[in-house]
């Protein structure tokens, strides 16, 4: 779509689009392109000896066992988190969307998540469920099931897949009550007078009309799960125990940063570029699929 | 709903209370927490009550942080998290607003080109460059200032892109009427689209303003002196160490304060905070 009347002058647009272009080729293009070259380089930590090696890095990379475990951790981790967290959205938003009365107060309630960084929501569980005062600990404990997730690796998996599901539970929910909400009534109506109770007019009508919102929230909730959980994962856990709970953008941060691996973090950088690049095609390709549904 | 059956509607709401009780209950700890002593919160198991706390541990944190771990006030860090907030929400919509302007009122060579440089951020999280894109910040001696804290969150993909779809479906009238009464593009770009844009300017700032409040990473990283820490930082650094020293009651008066000004925003402008938010995922 292209507008008919436009405006003329030889210098006012590229004044315009100046200053974003120079922040995105600033902070963007540079630092990119910078992490693309540093991902085929080898250099000791103080920069004194530079070596060209084309993929040695990247070759490197997938014969390491822990980056391997990584891999697997954030693939068991970003499963959990989309499916736990769809599923539960799609639930409230689907008894949300049966009632009149105090929906708002409920939606807006069921909101604040949103609101609240995801670091502070991994302290926040990590308060209910610290190994010594927790209350949810305690209550555990009461039932007999013991709870240290700073020893056990499944545990500190549980709070982050936790605290990640939280966060992310608002989001979800929105979209599934808009997308309830914007199924035609009269199809409900329909099949309701051919006999169908709710359950059968969830699984036969809405559900499968929401397929397109449900897709993109997969999406969605994969690329949050992969990239926006570092927070979490750094205040909760720092990736333990032993690297339990160290998924792919941690690991970029903690070779990078902590580690001063340069070029080992680079290449890992690179390698998560081309899973978004990946997935943005795919978030890209639905969208235009959508628009004929 | 098609059929009124009273036990269907107690049940949905029975569901609903108690996902709104799984929900609310991290915050409502975080709340009861942040109103009791140090004994108390560290009595097993804790009480479920609100305490007589309240005003030592929120005026204690504000004014001198912490007693064992970090002994920055959180008072200061509000307000770092405000002006990054603030930089962030505003900083993105104005020059995503003049570029979308550009982009779609102009024919200029390289239009396309500018087009497609913008659209590739998109896919680019900071995560995913972060050490390149601090080793940049500390080239230009930004470390520790606002600048390096903002500047590199404000280049965006989703606010151009949000104008853009917004400003095609502006009729093509109003431009032709403003040209024939000889007003210049910038007359019609404060006269015409400004106003026409308040609302998605309002959905776009409540989205972009927790974006920034609660930014994470990059503080983490730009961020060395304790009078530069945002909120947000301030409490991982106050949670960072022995287990045993964790001030938890001013660890979560810290939490409460570091959610309660996004929150107000999302309350507060309900309305704006959904259409921002499916909006900017278009």
């Amino acid at each position: 779509m292209e507008k008919r009347v436009v405006f003329r002058s030889p210098w006012l647009p590229y004044a315009l689009v100046a200053p974003q272009l120079a922040v995105t080729l600033v902070f963007f293009f540079w630092p990119a392109s910078q992490a693309l070259y540093q991902s085929l380089l080898i250099q000791d930590a103080f920069a004194s000896k530079t070596q060209f090696v084309w993929f040695d890095n990247f070759r490197d990379l997938f014969e390491n066992s822990h980056y391997l475990a990584s891999f697997k951790v954030t693939a068991v981790f970003s499963v959990l988190v989309t499916v736990i967290g769809l599923a539960l959205a799609l639930v409230l938003a689907a008894f949300a969307d049966r009632i009149l009365r105090g929906a708002k107060v409920y939606k807006t309630l069921l909101t604040l998540p949103y609101a609240v960084a995801a670091a502070v929501a991994a302290v926040l569980w990590v308060f209910l469920l610290n190994p010594t005062l927790g209350v949810i600990t305690h209550f555990l404990a009461r039932l007999g099931y013991h709870w240290d997730y700073v020893l056990n690796a499944g545990q500190a998996l549980t709070l982050i897949v936790i605290a990640a599901v939280w966060k992310q539970i608002s989001y979800n929910f929105l979209f599934f009550l808009a997308g309830l909400q914007s199924i035609p009534k009269s199809l409900i109506e329909a099949a309701a007078i051919d006999g169908a109770g709710p359950a059968r007019r969830f699984w036969t009508i809405a559900f499968p009309l929401l397929s397109p919102t449900t897709f993109f929230l997969l999406v969605v909730n994969v690329v949050y799960a992969f990239f926006d959980t570092f927070a979490i994962v750094d205040a909760a856990t720092s990736g333990g125990p032993v690297q339990a709970t160290a998924i792919l953008v941690f690991k970029v941060y903690q070779d990078g940063v902590q580690a001063l691996d340069l070029n080992g973090s680079a290449a890992q950088s690179v390698v998560l570029m081309a899973i978004v690049i990946g997935l943005t095609v795919i978030q890209f390709r639905f969208i235009e699929r959508k628009v004929q549904y | 709903m098609v059929e009124r059956r009273p036990v269907g509607t107690l049940f949905s709401h029975l569901v609903l209370i108690a996902g709104v009780a799984i929900i609310a209950l991290p915050l409502y700890v975080c709340f009861v927490a942040s109103t009791l002593s140090f004994d108390q919160v560290t009595t097993v198991p804790m009480q479920m009550v609100p305490g007589t706390h309240f005003v030592d541990n929120y005026l204690g944190v504000l004014t001198h942080g912490t007693e064992t771990a970090s002994k920055a006030p959180v008072g200061r860090m509000l307000w770092n998290s405000l002006v990054m907030a603030l930089s962030i929400a505003i900083g993105k919509i104005a020059i995503s607003m003049l570029s979308a302007f550009a982009i779609v009122y102009f024919r200029f060579p390289l239009r396309r080109t500018c087009f497609w440089m913008i659209f590739v951020t998109l896919m680019l999280p900071v995560e995913v460059r972060i050490m390149p894109t601090y080793k940049v910040v500390a080239e230009l001696g930004m470390v520790d200032t606002y600048a390096g804290l903002t500047l590199p969150l404000i280049a965006s993909a989703t606010a151009t892109f949000l104008f853009r779809q917004f400003f095609l479906t502006v009729p093509e009238e109003l431009a032709e009427a403003a040209r024939i009464d000889g007003a210049g593009p910038m007359r019609f770009f404060v006269d015409v689209l400004l106003p026409l844009s308040r609302t998605s300017i309002a959905a776009l700032f409540v989205i972009m303003f927790i974006y920034g409040w609660n930014q994470y990473l990059w503080p983490l990283l730009i961020t060395t002196r304790e009078d530069m820490y945002t909120v947000v930082i301030g409490i991982k650094r106050m949670v960072a160490g022995g287990d045993t020293l964790i001030e938890w009651q001013l660890v979560m008066a810290t939490a409460m304060l570091a959610l309660l000004p996004p929150a107000a925003v999302i309350v507060g402008m309900q309305r704006w905070f959904v259409k921002g938010l499916v909006d900017s995922e278009k």
